[in-house]
């Protein structure tokens, strides 16, 4: 077989923990070849073994029938290796083309050569069919053509071997089905692609061949064509993964939270980033707000829970007008808020894990007597919640938050929040990040509320989490609501053009007014 | 990950804050010695022995003057450590520090209808509320404008020293000596027999006042719902502020705690009774930046900084003692300032060590 890259019984360690065990990567010349595992199952520590980041204890890597030693990323990179990172690493305030240029500018006395990089970008645009404006700056540009940015700048440098990671997350499905496109044509065109994903459904669609890693593992390359995704999944995860979340349908129509005319304007730019928003979320419903990231969901969210504050409407839990109460009170009068930024708004993160597991309650009368915490009663709070909610860490509830790992850190705040009984729960991206497991825990954490005929309300960029989770789904696009679907009814691909904002429905919007 | 759950020096963040200290500590007088080399290499070593000795040289008496010394800083100490707690940098010690000094001073003077029992208490009382008052600006106009308190805190640090230096020239002021009125017999604090204990007529409850504010503090930031307010709010703004807690009203107290910390070492110091009056000056009190470096040195843990500022004070009697070596007395304090200095890279010691002892772990987790 021609292989492009082998890294033939790879072993990584850190301490005495293998992190990457024994594991053989092979990509052939031109294919697409799918990384697949969970969160910890090694992944990015064999991507940075190929980068040069960390230096394997065993094994070797032979690049085009050589065998190389990588020791840093220019070593990488002179061998033509590249890599799309899932956070664009691009310069907001530069146009694509000096971006692009950005660190193998060609100068003659000290002046840019921009011209014949002009030439050079626009040849590789058009050879490999990826639509840029050179001449726009990247804040203005969409997050697809960021992507492509980020592309060209592989291709420019020459790069032969194209590592992405994790790159359709930021997505519409649009713009992934287009991607998918781009990597094809990038492999016809000779070049091999490492993919590196956790959605089964696009390695379906795009790849060749996929290694599935677990737990640092190698546990096999498998032919995308013959293996279905369940076979995959299985791999991945060590069992039988369902897909399809069983639930009854919604019984109880009375609104938990109601919120009016909701307007949020940026204090410094004046723009509007929430405008004139209207919705309810009933008892015994998973709502969802679908839309890609930065369409005001996190600023609505916030100004439902009282972080940020709002400029005009009014938000009404069970009735009651609570726009101008305290975050406190919201608290009290039952709002549960899983924030966005799980280490910046959820956790103090150099408290302990009990310490955290009382941030809302701490003032309660069980928790404290004039003043003075009651140390014995946080502490069994805490081992409650760690048995029932199944928390890991190394030293219990006595745990400093910062060291335990993201699903855990996600775990506790769930739990706190949860546990609390509230009328509604506000989530938002609550499984980002995390491995399916956790991601079936969290799920079945929320559907459990929605069977305890309390409120869900969930924002979500992941368009299978919403399809699958939610109820009712509202689509929110430049700060309003364009759509109001029902997830049985709609595909991926309507939602698409909903969050894209190519189309909207009329309905909600006389809806809305009314 | 069950490794990780040892407990040994390294692993336990007690252990982390007192190796860095003493590491602070061993470079602060390693540079000392190199000092003492340089000025004197045939005295060095027993000059060096004389620092290291402090406050022990002298037996009871020594000890006694280093109680008195510490006293003052390790209010500051507890002041700025408790500051740094809430995420707030308490510059303006040296402020309100004299600001309560001040006020002590001034009711030791004039409030002669109080010639009873309580009158040092009630001036110790003043030399709170003064410093309060001092901290309190600052955290108001953090709290509400969001000005940051180092520049305000500075700036009272200003005010205070001219308004301090204006006060005792038109009220208290001694034209001969250019500094304040002795205060009444009533106004100074008791010595309780410890001034026969030591020896030394310097010593008096002060130290034990500071002691019980240090368990005082600690126990406010460790036990109570308010220190863990405090604390939510110092290390996570976003995260206090998602938890429903009034960050304004935390920051402003925090502040006149602070403040009021400050006030009463001032007040400690100069109604001691050890013959130091208020001097009209254009020089801020050295006290309240000794207690930035008490604060760092001690890790903003209250009985850290009670060690931090007895620490500080042996070696500033070690200072002393010094000039027996005929070294100039410029020396004692370059070297006391090196210590001082290295104290505040405890924090880059820790860090350093933290880092060392917790890189496998986050190594596990990056995976």
């Amino acid at each position: 077989m021609d292989y492009v890259i082998e890294m033939n019984n790879i072993t990584k360690r850190f301490g005495d923990f293998k992190a990457v065990d024994d594991v053989t990567l092979k990509v052939e010349r031109g294919e697409i070849h799918a990384l697949l595992g969970e969160n910890g199952a090694g992944k990015s520590t064999l991507m940075s073994v190929l980068f040069g980041l960390y230096t394997p204890e065993a094994g070797e890597i032979i690049i085009d029938k050589k065998k190389v030693k990588i020791n840093n990323p220019n070593d990488a990179n002179d061998l033509g290796i590249g890599m799309v990172h899932q956070h664009f690493k691009l310069v907001h305030n530069f146009t694509v083309l000096e971006s692009i240029v950005l660190g193998k500018e060609d100068t003659i006395n000290g002046f840019l050569k921009m011209d014949e990089a002009r030439k050079k970008v626009e040849k590789l645009s058009d050879r490999y069919k990826l639509k840029i404006d050179s001449d726009a700056y990247i804040s203005d540009i969409t997050v697809g053509m960021q992507q492509r940015v980020e592309i060209l700048k592989m291709l420019y440098r020459d790069n032969d071997i194209l590592i992405f990671d994790e790159p359709t997350a930021v997505l519409t499905q649009q713009e992934i089905e287009e991607l998918m496109k781009i990597m094809r044509e990038l492999t016809e065109e000779g070049k091999s692609i490492i993919f590196i994903t956790h959605k089964l459904n696009e390695i379906k669609e795009a790849a060749d061949r996929c290694t599935v890693l677990r737990k640092g593992k190698y546990i096999g390359t498998v032919d995308v064509k013959t293996t279905s995704k369940e076979q995959m999944s299985e791999m991945m995860v060590g069992r039988k993964v369902s897909f399809i979340i069983e639930k009854s349908d919604v019984k109880n129509l009375s609104p938990v939270l109601e919120v009016k005319n909701m307007t949020i304007t940026n204090k410094f730019t004046k723009k509007s980033v929430v405008k004139n928003v209207s919705f309810d979320v009933k008892k015994g419903e998973i709502l969802c707000i679908a839309g890609i990231d930065g369409n005001g969901q996190s600023e609505l969210v916030q100004g439902i829970t009282g972080l940020m504050a709002i400029n005009s409407g009014h938000i009404f839990l069970n009735g009651k007008d609570i726009t101008k109460k305290s975050i406190r009170h919201k608290c009290i009068e039952g709002i549960a808020h899983i924030p966005e930024d799980r280490q910046r708004y959820g956790l103090v993160l150099d408290y302990s894990l009990k310490e955290n597991a009382v941030l809302q309650t701490y003032y309660q009368q069980r928790f404290q007597k004039n003043g003075i915490i009651k140390f014995d009663a946080v502490r069994d709070y805490a081992k409650k919640l760690i048995s029932q909610y199944d928390i890991r860490s190394s030293q219990g509830e006595d745990s400093i938050v910062r060291g335990m790992s993201g699903g855990n850190q996600q775990k506790l705040i769930v739990a706190r929040e949860i546990d609390r009984n509230p009328e509604i729960v506000i989530a938002v991206q609550p499984t980002r990040g995390l491995d399916v497991g956790a991601i079936e825990y969290i799920h079945h954490q929320l559907l459990s509320q929605r069977e305890d005929g309390k409120a869900v309300l969930l924002v979500s960029f992941d368009l299978d989490e919403v399809m699958n989770v939610s109820d009712r789904i509202l689509v929110m696009f430049e700060g309003e609501i364009v759509g109001d679907l029902n997830p049985k009814s709609t595909t991926v691909q309507e939602l698409g053009l909903y969050m894209s904002g190519s189309k909207r429905s009329d309905s909600y919007e006389s809806k809305s007014k009314a | 990950m069950k490794a990780k759950a040892k407990l040994n020096l390294i692993n336990s963040a007690w252990g982390v804050s007192f190796l860095s200290a003493v590491m602070a500590i061993a470079i602060g007088l390693l540079f000392g010695l190199v000092i003492l080399l340089v000025s004197n290499a045939s005295e060095a070593l027993s000059g060096f022995a004389a620092i290291i000795q402090g406050g022990f040289a002298d037996g009871a008496k020594g000890i006694g003057d280093v109680l008195y010394n510490a006293t003052p800083i390790i209010m500051t100490g507890l002041s700025v450590g408790f500051a740094f707690k809430t995420g707030l940098f308490n510059i303006g010690s040296s402020g309100q520090f004299t600001m309560g000094a001040f006020a002590a001073v001034y009711v030791g003077i004039k409030w002669t209808f109080l010639s009873g029992s309580s009158h040092w208490i009630v001036a110790l009382l003043a030399a709170c509320i003064a410093g309060a008052l001092w901290g309190l600006l600052p955290g108001i106009l953090k709290a509400v404008a969001n000005v940051h308190e180092v520049i305000s805190s500075i700036m009272m640090n200003y005010i205070g020293m001219y308004f301090v230096n204006m006060l005792i020239v038109s009220n208290i002021h001694d034209k001969i000596k250019n500094q304040s009125l002795p205060v009444l017999k009533s106004a100074i604090i008791p010595k309780a027999g410890l001034d026969k204990i030591f020896g030394s007529q310097n010593i008096n409850i002060g130290i034990l006042i500071a002691v019980l504010m240090v368990v005082i503090i600690y126990f406010l930031i460790n036990k109570t719902t308010f220190g863990y307010e405090l604390k939510a709010c110092g290390y996570s703004k976003d995260a206090s502020k998602y938890a429903g807690i009034n960050a304004r009203r935390n920051i402003i107290l925090s502040m006149v705690i602070a403040g009021a910390l400050s006030g009463l070492g001032g007040g400690l110091l100069y109604l001691a009774g050890s013959g130091k009056y208020l001097q009209v000056v254009d020089i801020l009190a050295p006290q309240g930046f000794n207690g930035i470096s008490v604060a760092l040195l001690g890790m903003s843990n209250p009985i850290g900084i009670l060690f931090a500022g007895l620490f500080i004070a042996h070696i500033t009697v070690g200072g002393v003692n010094l000039q027996l070596y005929s070294f100039a007395p410029e020396v004692i304090d370059i070297i006391i300032a090196a210590i001082i200095y290295c104290g505040a890279f405890a924090l880059l010691f820790k860090n350093i060590i933290f880092k060392f002892s917790k890189k496998k772990v986050k190594e596990d987790e990056s995976i």
